[in-house]
This record gives structure tokens, C-alpha cells and sequence, in this order.
């Protein structure tokens, strides 16, 4: 069922994505490693990450080429002088009990203003305004004990993740479905992984918050979407409380709201607001972005998702959307051009790749990379499904196998899928091909390509099991005097 | 002659060099006059008489080797107790650090003490989290003047002044926000210098107010203070606000004169309000610098008219923010009764962790930073705080120092500003100018008032430029004397 939306209530979505910089080594404001998951808790963490009395933070300048990459991604305006801000809030994951932050109000300015992200959809293409980003740290891990913040009676904190470097992302609020929510997001992620800022394989490398609003009424901001998949279903949820709710005669509320997986409830009225008392980080000096810093960066964009979806349709003749869809991880558009250039059945590599492959590791929740999947694996199987050794059928069962590094003819071989290598058995299934396609072999005669068709069904009416050799030095003998 | 402990550092440096007395030799003498006096003056929070006595005994041995030692080799030094040493409690003189250990370093104990072998004997006293002039904020008692024992010593570093007046320590480590090591030099009649903004580290020293303050040594002579800060001052890749501007040898240019500069005297600093006696002192210091060869002229600091408030909405607001890491989840005091969500807890931990007067500079800090009065109050003080530094830049542009008093008054008796926080604040009118500006300020001792308490006078200079303010300092110091009397506390 398709959720039209009432036209006299215009859904207004402005998002914010913060991007955790997990390619970096150290946290933003410390020399602390910040490959820090899966570590003991509180092992990676310093007397600046913990907020001891006396420390005092650093800027790692590494992720201000992070932001800047990002920038030219956009094409945002870059504020080149940066200085920070402190939002102060309590909150136990927050050792100091305030944030460093870039504020664009103030006095203060964001990392960079502006910029657009183009998404297609319904074969048209929108622009999607950004409103900034900046740099922020990430504050520490609660993890309640035995149940969720209400029900557990007791919270425990782990720091390793405190200081960990942000891109807070804002756009304006252009944003009018929750489809087109999605699409965008879809993109921004295309962008980031191309960027290679962001492993976004990790758990929490892109959280989303989402300010809605029906047109004309008061918006409210919903937290906590833990996954992209889930914001499609938050916003529509969103969307007809609001509507629903001025239906009634009622105005929706400025509110901060929690999306627990189902429903959206309410966090926090407008009264209860946290009052931030934002104001100048006094510990960090400015710092001045010169043009030379800019340039370099800019010299080594690496190829944006726009052109490449544009080549790979060039190059490989694929269909825009095959292409889009392709591009929307760095991994997998790498992964695709590697197998291409091991074997040019491009369409047979995008079929099995994106359908079958990607279909595999998206449930088991794994990246290309942490896999044994190779290039050569995938055009050894190709190969062998076009020369006719596999059918179909086989290369389905094979095809989950492919992601522990095991080729097609060793698990064949495995399988122990018998040859037939029965002369008698192959001579007379030839026989019985050959009379039952009379204008094939009339083609044959034209093209001595069309041999290849034989082989097919020869490997299709034993399931692929015919001695492929045999196979070609019967067929040959009976088919010579048709070819020239 | 007098007793070891009664030298100054860099006389106590040059017979540990030559052997004429070991390490082991001051620091026992410096504890015996902790035990003497210091039941009466409540200079100190902690000593650490047996880890010291061991490390004096290294540096010793490494001497007879012929080894090569750091530049404080062998030498007392006390530390205010917001500085952080490993494996030592730093606790800001609050209930709210108590039993906090600090498992780093602060760049100034690294270079002082890891790098020039100077000897931690202890850390000392305080105003709660340095909010205060007196020393009488402490969780750890007040500490006494040793001029008299009826009066403060100054604040906040007031345990350090003290401690430096009453020969328990060689060298000193205080910080100044407002004042903090300027007050206590003058209420005490020693020397103590606040570095420009920037010249020395920060890292590790517990914030009050950030953007405003600095370490700096409290000491018996100015080449003490000189000594100290030589060897400590400098670009600290761990604080960003560090400048990497080079260090002058002090030392080496202490000696040279004032005979071609030009010294301010601007009218502010001698308005209503300053006490006669204070003011014929520092009238009496300039008299000196003026036979001394120095061209004296009159100057104007307009703005200074404002500093007091514009300080106190900064160093408050800034507090607010810097002192919100203290809710009991890590580290320091916790409240017993943790019923109730963590706002609660928070607030519970921070209500019977902190003083009166912590607590009332959070508020009205938080306050200050909140919506609607941000502009008002906050964003105003940055503009008056630049106009104060641009009316510095101004004088300095005819001259090289400036000449006033450090403080309005001579030391007042305990207890007697306590329950007036705006008298408490007024004390602070002279020393914040330098605080908001940046700029680098040196207190010297230069005369008694009628009641017998020490008198102190400021020499301020461009940033960057200590030497200049040393180079003056040297002088007036030769010609008054004033550092060679000492209390009279007995016990010798
Ligand atoms: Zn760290």
C-alpha cells in the first residue's frame, strides 16, 4: 500500500547526520587510538578524553582534512578561520559535561556553509540544500546493565569512544517525503564512502536525528534512528502523528521526540529544552584554513559518485540505475571494476554481484573487505558459467561459497560432481541435439560461433555435468562439415 | 648566618653545584621549618618529606658522579595545590578533589622537576578552585600571614606566598587568574610573576577561568622568580594557547638596566580608594627608578574604569563551564545519598562538594551564559576586555613598563572580608586589568605600611617581554632591599 500523503499537509524534513571519522588514528582532540571498538572499555582513553582535572585539548588536523574533503564533496563554503565552541549539557557519557563543538550562531561560525547534494528519483533530480556541518567530538558509551535507561538499575560507562572525531551534517528543511529522505541519504553515503572518511561498516558510523514539521506548524526533532533503514519508517510515522494530531483541530508541539523502533515518544516539551549556554572554547586557538590547505585537498579528490555512476553507464554500458546502485559503496563499485577488468561479461558480473553476492553479505551484515571474496573468484566463475561448464542451477548453489574464498572448480571438485565422460552416452545426446535443432545448424554454417550454442545444451541436458573436453571432440567430429 | 632555608634559590643552585652543601642539606632544612612554623601558618596541603629527601639523595650521588643534572638541580620547590603531580593529590583546595590523585604530570612539574631536577617538597594552599584573595576559602583550613598571624596572606596562591615569607620552601609555584600570585606577593613581601598569557603551559593546572590565567613562580628574590620561569616558559605542543615565542635567558639580562626605558605611571592605578601608606611606597619605588636613569611619563588606561565587572562575567562564566567535569562519576567527591536520577545525584554531589563561594561564581556564571543574557553580559565583557588590551597596547607604545600598586591595600585581617563577597572582589581592582589584557605583571615588595604589613608594587610589561619587567625589578630590588627582612616567627 502507497502512503499518500493528505495535499493540504506538506511534510517538512530537514536531517541531521553525524558521521563518526573512524579512518582517522587518534580522537579529535587527543593522541588516544581511535580504532576503539570491540576494546576493553576505558582502555583507550587519556586524561584529556576523560576529562581530568587540568587537561587541556588539541586539535588533530587530520580531521580537518577530513571536513574539507567533505567540503569540495559539496561544494560548501568553507569559514577559514575555525575556532570552537563548548555546548554545555550534563550527562555522565560527557566527561567534561560539555562538548566541543562548531556553533554557527553567536559569534561562532560552522566548519563550512551551503552546499547541495543532487538525488534523482521519479526520473527527475532535486537538489537537496545543506545548511553546514562542523567538527565535533563524540562523547562516551552508556551501556545499561541488564535492560534499557529505565529499567536497568545500573549504567555503566565506557569512554574508549569519548572524543572520537564528528561531522555533524545539517541540511535545511527541503526534504518532502520520507522516500526522498532515504534516496538522500543513500546518496550522502555514496558521497562519504567515496570521501573514505567514514568506514561505515562500523556499528553507529552514521546516526541520524530528523527534524519534522508539517508546513506552517511547529516542527519536531525525533532522535535515536539507529540505522538508515529505520528512518523511511520513523519519518512516516512521524509524519501522520502530526497530521493526524491537526486533523483533530490540535497543533503539534516544538518537542524533541525518541524513535524506539516502533513509535516515536515524547523526550522532552519545549520548556524542558537543555539550555546549552553555548560560548568560545577558550583552550583552542583559531585556526586559519589557508587557500594552499584547500587546494591541496581538492588536488586529491578521489572520483565523486555523480561522475563514476556516469563512466561506469560509459564504460561498462550498464543502466543508470544499475550504476547508482552499484556506486552507493565505494567497496562494491571498486569490487565491480576489479572483476571487469578480469572478465568483459559485465552485465553477468552485475547481475550475480549486486543480486546474488551483495544479497549474501548484506544479511550476514558484511563488507566486501571483511570477506574472502576476490576479483579472480568472481571471473573464474563467470568464465565457467559462459563456457558452459556451470548451469545456472549449480552456480546458485556455489554462489554463498564464493565469500569464503573457495573458486567454483575446487568446490566442484568438492562436490564431487561426477564428469560424464561415457562416450556412448555423450555420442548419442549429441545426435539427438543435433537433429532437433536443424536451422542451428543452417546458422552454423554462417557463423562457426554458433558451435558454442551446442555446448550449451550439451552441459544444460547433463546439468553441467558432461567432460567438457569430450564434450567439444564429439560435437566437433559430428559438426566439422558444416563449419568452414 | 643564616639558616640554609633562608637563601634563596639561586644561592642555594650554586652550593649545591660546587658542593658546598648537598640537596639532602636544604630539603631537611626546609622540613625543619615546616615543623617549626607551620602549625602556625597553614602554608601547605601535603609534604612529601620522605620522596623528596630520596630524590635529593639522587641528585646528590649524581653530583659527586659528575653527572650532568638539570638547571633547579637539588632545589625546594613548593607547588600550588591545582597543579597536577603523578601520583599525588591535587585537589584545587576543595572538598570536591579530596583523595584525587592525579596519574599525569603537568608540563611545568615535567620541565621544573622531571627535566631540571627541582624537588617537590609540597603542594600548597589555596582559595577553593583559586575564587579568592584571601586563602580563606580552603577545605583545608585558612592560611596566615607570617608578617601577622591575625592577617591573610593574599589568594588565592596564598600558600605559596606564604610558605616563601615564612622560608619553608626555596621556589614556588602559584597561578594567577585575577591576581592570584600578585596579591599573595604583596600581601607577603615577596616576588611573583604572572607570565604573559600563553608564555607557559596550562596543561595539567585545574581551570578556573582559562582564557585568563597562567603559572608563575612566587619567590624570595626576582632572579628567583627569573630562574623559575626560564626554565619552564615555552610552547607546549599539549596547549594550543601556548606561543611559540622563543625564551630569553633572563639571567643573563637581568643585570642590565633600565637606563633607556621609559616608565608609565598611569592615573587609574592611583585613584580614590588606594591607601596613603601604599601609595607612598610605590611613589617612593618610582623616585628610585627615576635616579636609576629611567624616563618617567604619565599615562591613561581609560578602560581599566571597567575591568572589574568585565573580569568577573568572564572568569565566572568560563568557571561555570570549567568546573561542570566535577560530578562524582569519575574521580573526587561523591555525594552518600545517590537516590534518584543522575541530574540529582549531579546536583547533590556539586551542592556538598563545593564552597559558598564556588557555588555562587557557577550560578551567577551560568547565568551570565544563558539565553538572552549572553549578549548582555558575556559578549559585552569580550568587547570592554579588548578595549582594555588596546588601551595597553596604547601606553606601551611610549613606554616600556608600567609602574602601580599590586594592591589597593595591605593585607586585611581574617574573617573580615569573608561575608562580603563585593569587598572581596574590590580587592581584586588592580591585578585584573593585566588578566583581561594578557599581559605580564610582576609583584615586588617595596616598603612596610604604618601597621608593619608589606607593601607591593606592580611592574607590568609588553607581551612577551619579562625581561624588561625582571630588568626593573632587579634594580628597585638592589636599591630597597626590602627582600632581606624576613618575619619574625621564631624557631631558629
Ligand atoms: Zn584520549
Amino acid at each position: 500500500m502507497k502512503s499518500k500523503v493528505d495535499s493540504k499537509f506538506t511534510p517538512m524534513i530537514g536531517l541531521e547526520i553525524h558521521c563518526q571519522l573512524n579512518t582517522l588514528k587518534t580522537k579529535l582532540f587527543c593522541s588516544c587510538n581511535a580504532q576503539f571498538r570491540g576494546e576493553e572499555p576505558n582502555t583507550y582513553t587519556c586524561p584529556v578524553c576523560l576529562g581530568l582535572p587540568g587537561s587541556l585539548p588539541t586539535v588533530n588536523e587530520n580531521a580537518i582534512d577530513c571536513a574539507i574533503k567533505l567540503a569540495h564533496a559539496f561544494d560548501s563554503k568553507i569559514n577559514k578561520r575555525m575556532y570552537f565552541f563548548r555546548k554545555n549539557y550534563f550527562y555522565p557519557d560527557l566527561p567534561q559535561n560539555f562538548q566541543i563543538t562548531q556553533y554557527n550562531k553567536a559569534g561562532g561560525v560552522a566548519f563550512a556553509d551551503g552546499g547541495t547534494i543532487s538525488i534523482k528519483f521519479d526520473n527527475k533530480i532535486k537538489n537537496i540544500e545543506l545548511d553546514r556541518f562542523h567538527l565535533e567530538n563524540d562523547p562516551g558509551k552508556l551501556v545499561h546493565e541488564g535492560g534499557d535507561i529505565e529499567s536497568s538499575n545500573e549504567t555503566l560507562v565506557d569512554y574508549n569512544r569519548s572524543g572520537i572525531a564528528l561531522i555533524e551534517i545539517v541540511t535545511k528543511p527541503v526534504i518532502e517525503s520520507p522516500r526522498e529522505a532515504r534516496i538522500f541519504l543513500k546518496k550522502l553515503r555514496s558521497i562519504i564512502s567515496h570521501c573514505e572518511i567514514v568506514d561505515l561498516t562500523k556499528d553507529g558510523a552514521m546516526r541520524v536525528d530528523a527534524n519534522i514539521s508539517i508546513k506552517g506548524h511547529a516542527r519536531a526533532e525525533v532522535k535515536n534512528i539507529n540505522s538508515f533503514k529505520e528512518v523511511e519508517r520513523a519519518l512516516k510515522w512521524e509524519i501522520k502523528r502530526q497530521i493526524n494530531k491537526l486533523k483533530k483541530g490540535q497543533e503539534t508541539e516544538q518537542e524533541t521526540r525518541n524513535w524506539n523502533g516502533k513509535i516515536t515518544t515524547l523526550l522532552r516539551s519545549k520548556e524542558s529544552e537543555n539550555e546549552y549556554r553555548y560560548f568560545p572554547e577558550a583552550d583552542l586557538v583559531p585556526i586559519e584554513i589557508k587557500q594552499d590547505w584547500i587546494d591541496d585537498i581538492k588536488e586529491k579528490m578521489p572520483e565523486l559518485p555523480d561522475e563514476r555512476i556516469a563512466r561506469l553507464q560509459e564504460e561498462y554500458g550498464l543502466k543508470e540505475y544499475d550504476a547508482t546502485v552499484i556506486t552507493e559503496d565505494k567497496e562494491v563499485a571498486d569490487f565491480y571494476e576489479e572483476c571487469c577488468k578480469l572478465n568483459e561479461n559485465y552485465e553477468a558480473i552485475k547481475n550475480w554481484l549486486m543480486n546474488d553476492i551483495m544479497g549474501i553479505l548484506n544479511e550476514e551484515n558484511l563488507s566486501i573487505s571483511s570477506t574472502e571474496l576476490k576479483p579472480k573468484l568472481v571471473d573464474e566463475f563467470i568464465s565457467a558459467i559462459d563456457s558452459g561448464k556451470v548451469t545456472t542451477k549449480i552456480a546458485k548453489k556455489y554462489i554463498s561459497k564464493i565469500i569464503k574464498g573457495i573458486g567454483i572448480k575446487k568446490w566442484m571438485k568438492k562436490q564431487g560432481v561426477k564428469k560424464i565422460t561415457d562416450k556412448e552416452k555423450l555420442n548419442e545426446l549429441a545426435d539427438k541435439i543435433i537433429s532437433d535443432n536443424p536451422d542451428v545448424v543452417e546458422d552454423l554454417k554462417k557463423k562457426p560461433k554458433t558451435f558454442q550454442y551446442f555446448v550449451g545444451q550439451m552441459m544444460k541436458a547433463t546439468r553441467g555435468q558432461a567432460d567438457i573436453q569430450l564434450t567439444r571432440k564429439i560435437l566437433k567430429e559430428k559438426l566439422k562439415k558444416y563449419m568452414k | 648566618m643564616p639558616s640554609l632555608n633562608q637563601l634563596s634559590g639561586i644561592e642555594i643552585r650554586d652550593k649545591i653545584r660546587t658542593q658546598e652543601i648537598s640537596s639532602e642539606d636544604i630539603v631537611l632544612a626546609c622540613f625543619k621549618r615546616i615543623n617549626d612554623v607551620e602549625s602556625k601558618i597553614n602554608a601547605f596541603t601535603e609534604v612529601f618529606e620522605k620522596e623528596a629527601v630520596k630524590r635529593a639523595k639522587e641528585i646528590d650521588k649524581k653530583i659527586k658522579k659528575g653527572e650532568k643534572v638539570g638547571n633547579l638541580a637539588g632545589i625546594p620547590l613548593a607547588v600550588k595545590d591545582l597543579i597536577s603531580v603523578k601520583g599525588h593529590q591535587t585537589s584545587a583546595g576543595s572538598k570536591m578533589l579530596n583523595g584525587y590523585i592525579s596519574p599525569y604530570d603537568s608540563t611545568v612539574i615535567e620541565r621544573l622537576v622531571r627535566k631540571q631536577d627541582a624537588i617537590i617538597i609540597g603542594t600548597t594552599n589555596m582559595d577553593e578552585f583559586a575564587m579568592g584573595s584571601s586563602t580563606e576559602s580552603s577545605f583545608y583550613g585558612a592560611t596566615y600571614n607570617p608578617w601577622n598571624l591575625k592577617f591573610v596572606p593574599g589568594g588565592s596562591s596564598g600558600g605559596s606566598g606564604a610558605a616563601i615569607a615564612a622560608d619553608e620552601t626555596i621556589l614556588s609555584l602559584g597561578s594567577d587568574t585575577g591576581g592570584s600570585i600578585r596579591c599573595p606577593a604583596a600581601y607577603c613581601g615577596v616576588a611573583g610573576i604572572k607570565p604573559t598569557y600563553g608564555r607557559v603551559s596550562r596543561y595539567g593546572i585545574i581551570a578556573y577561568a582559562n582564557s585568563l590565567e597562567q603559572v608563575g613562580p612566587i619567590s624570595k628574590t626576582v632572579k628567583d622568580s627569573a630562574l623559575v620561569l626560564q626554565n619552564m616558559a615555552g610552547k607546549d605542543p599539549k596547549d594550543a594557547t601556548t606561543v611559540d615565542e622563543s625564551v630569553e635567558n633572563y639571567l643573563d639580562i637581568i643585570e642590565n638596566g633600565i637606563e633607556d626605558f621609559t616608565i608609565g605611571i598611569p592615573n587609574e592605578f592611583y585613584g580614590e580608594g588606594l591607601d596613603p601608606d601604599v601609595e607612598k611606597q610605590v611613589r617612593n619605588a618610582i623616585k628610585i627608578l627615576e635616579k636609576k636613569g629611567s624616563n618617567i611619563i604619565k599615562v591613561s588606561l581609560p578602560h581599566i574604569e571597567y575591568a572589574l565587572p568585565t573580569y568577573y562575567l568572564i572568569a565566572m562564566s568560563e568557571a561555570s563551564s570549567n568546573l561542570a567535569r566535577f560530578d562524582g562519576i569519575r574521580y573526587g567527591y561523591k555525594t552518600d545519598n545517590t537516590d534518584g536520577n543522575f541530574n540529582e545525584v549531579f546536583s547533590r554531589t556539586r551542592g556538598e562538594g563545593f564552597g559558598p563561594e564556588v557555588r555562587r561564581r557557577i550560578i551567577l556564571g551560568t547565568y551570565a551564559l544563558s539565553a538572552g543574557y549572553f549578549e548582555m553580559f558575556y559578549i559585552k565583557a569580550l568587547k570592554v576586555r579588548t578595549l582594555i588590551r588596546q588601551d595597553f597596547l596604547k601606553a606601551y607604545e611610549k613606554c616600556d613598563v608600567l609602574i602601580g600598586p599590586t594592591m589597593p591595600a595591605t593585607a586585611f585581617e581574617i574573617g573580615t572580608k569573608l561575608d562580603d563577597p563585593i569587598q572581596m572582589y574590590l580587592e581584586d581592582i588592580l591585578t585584573v586589568p593585566i588578566n583581561l589584557a594578557g599581559i605580564p605583571s610582576m609583584s615586588l615588595n617595596c616598603g612596610f605600611a604604618s601597621n608593619g604589613m608589606p607593601v607591593g608594587m606592580q611592574i607590568m610589561g609588553k607581551f612577551f617581554k619579562e625581561s624588561d619587567i625582571f630588568r626593573t625589578a632587579y634594580v628597585l630590588e638592589q636599591e630597597m632591599k626590602y627582600f632581606k627582612q624576613r618575619p619574625d616567627l621564631g624557631g631558629y
